[in-house]
């Protein structure tokens, strides 16, 4: 049954990413690519790998379609036919299939999917399945493997993130130039939502409810599926839908940029700090278990500090990220 | 297979079939409203059979509580997302087939015969 329902939603896959190559209304590839990314965190969840599933369903299907779309509003909606010659055109298909041609080579090579002799289930994988009850003491074992034995990359994947907020706000421009707005930029930034009363209702009572999601899902992470990326994804998200609803301007009274900048920073930095705090006890670089009497307990305290590190960062990163495409679409 | 199991099964498939209905509908109505009005209304029929149905195979049970949550999210998101789609679709100029309304903006309006 598994097998069939993976098959057809891989078939769904392949169909929508080849309509998304052939739409040339760059807006319905945006909502292609953003069902493309809900039909793979379906895919992912069918492989039991809950957490990877509930990031692409909220950074993939949710945030970023939205961060296309408000691209988007800086760009045409059709895609513009590029004069070239028939080779130009070519050769992207020729690589394309010679890639996937050896990637399905490949895979002749592959164990089956679930056979416990694979060397994926033989490599560290039981070390952390045997040691995560006595060491960290959390149900999650995904979030203990992201979160503390392999803290150092996650501490990693937090700086690409960091980074990328940077490099966004570098393009785009960290300060606006205040600029008087004439009544015509006044009526393109009214174009909000502020005036479609059914919309507006109904998305403002969302957003607490989206907000208390975000927080059980940060401090739920070591329990059920979930964690810092996911929260930081899916609260970053709750208030996008409230600067789409009531403008961009209002959103970010309610978040300031200010106080985006010192998200971006501080969660980046808390997580790193935690690290260094554990070296400074006499432990080694995010070997949490130095800060409490209980290495468990000072595993759950590091844990916790890192994915709030996590979440902030990346919910930071993200809301910066919407607001310099928004406010350039809005000038 | 016990009554309620069996009730379950039956608004699970009813939910089913609202579904195809809708998807039957999307393929066959002749405009943009037509079709958002088969995909929606079937939609959240075929919403609410399938969730109650789950909701009875889970019992009393914390799925039960979080199926609750979804229906009631769904309901109320699902038929604002459709004002909204419908909503745009005016006001950026779509008007619904065989209408000529001279309050409906434009497109549409100009090779007509009167």
């Amino acid at each position: 049954m598994t097998l069939v329902f993976g098959v057809f939603l891989l078939t769904l896959l392949v169909i929508v990413a080849v309509a998304i190559v052939r739409s040339t209304n760059l807006f319905a590839a945006v909502m292609l690519s953003g069902i493309f990314s809900l039909l793979m965190a379906v895919n992912f969840f069918l492989l039991d790998a809950a957490d990877v599933a509930l990031t692409e369903a909220a950074v993939g299907a949710g945030v970023a379609t939205v961060l296309f779309l408000s691209a988007l509003a800086l760009t045409a909606e059709h895609e513009q036919v590029r004069p070239g010659g028939a080779a130009l055109q070519w050769l992207p298909l020729v690589v394309a299939f010679a890639t996937g041609g050896l990637l399905i080579y490949a895979t002749f090579q592959n164990p089956v999917i679930g056979d416990p002799n694979a060397p994926v289930h033989q490599h560290v994988a039981p070390w952390y399945l045997e040691n995560t009850p006595e060491l960290i003491d959390i149900p999650n074992v995904v979030t203990a493997v992201l979160g503390s034995f392999r803290g150092f990359d996650t501490l990693g994947e937090v700086f690409v993130v960091f980074t990328a907020g940077i490099g966004v706000l570098s393009i785009l421009g960290l300060r606006h130039t205040l600029v008087e707005m004439t009544s015509a930029e006044i009526d393109a930034r009214q174009r909000s939502l502020r005036h479609h009363l059914i919309p507006r209702v109904v998305g403002r009572g969302m957003v607490p409810f989206i907000l208390l999601f975000a927080l059980y899902v940060q401090f739920h992470g070591e329990y059920s599926p979930g964690g810092g990326f996911q929260a930081g994804a899916i609260a970053a998200a709750a208030i996008i839908l409230y600067s789409l609803l009531e403008g961009d301007d209002r959103g970010r009274a309610l978040v300031p940029e200010w106080l985006l900048q010192i998200m971006v920073a501080s969660g980046a930095l808390l997580f790193g700090g935690v690290g260094v705090v554990c070296m400074l006890l006499g432990g080694s670089f995010l070997d949490y278990s130095v800060l409490a009497e209980v290495p468990s307990e000072g595993q759950h305290l590091g844990l916790l500090l890192i994915e709030l590190g996590v979440g902030i960062t990346v919910s930071g990163v993200l809301l910066t990220v919407f607001h310099a495409f928004a406010r350039r679409a809005s000038r | 297979m016990g009554v309620v199991e069996l009730i379950s099964f039956v608004l699970m498939t009813a939910g089913g079939f609202c579904v195809f209905v809708g998807g039957v509908g999307v393929l066959r109505m002749p405009d943009l409203y037509t079709r958002m009005h088969a995909a929606s209304v079937t939609d959240t029929a075929g919403l609410f059979l399938v969730a109650t149905g789950l909701m009875l195979h889970a019992g009393w049970s914390l799925p039960l509580f979080k199926l609750v949550a979804i229906l009631v999210f769904l309901l109320v998101t699902s038929p604002t997302a459709a004002y909204a789609l419908a909503n745009a679709a005016m006001l950026s100029g779509h008007p619904p087939a065989g209408v000529r309304d001279e309050t409906v903006p434009s497109a549409g309006r100009d090779g007509e015969t009167p």
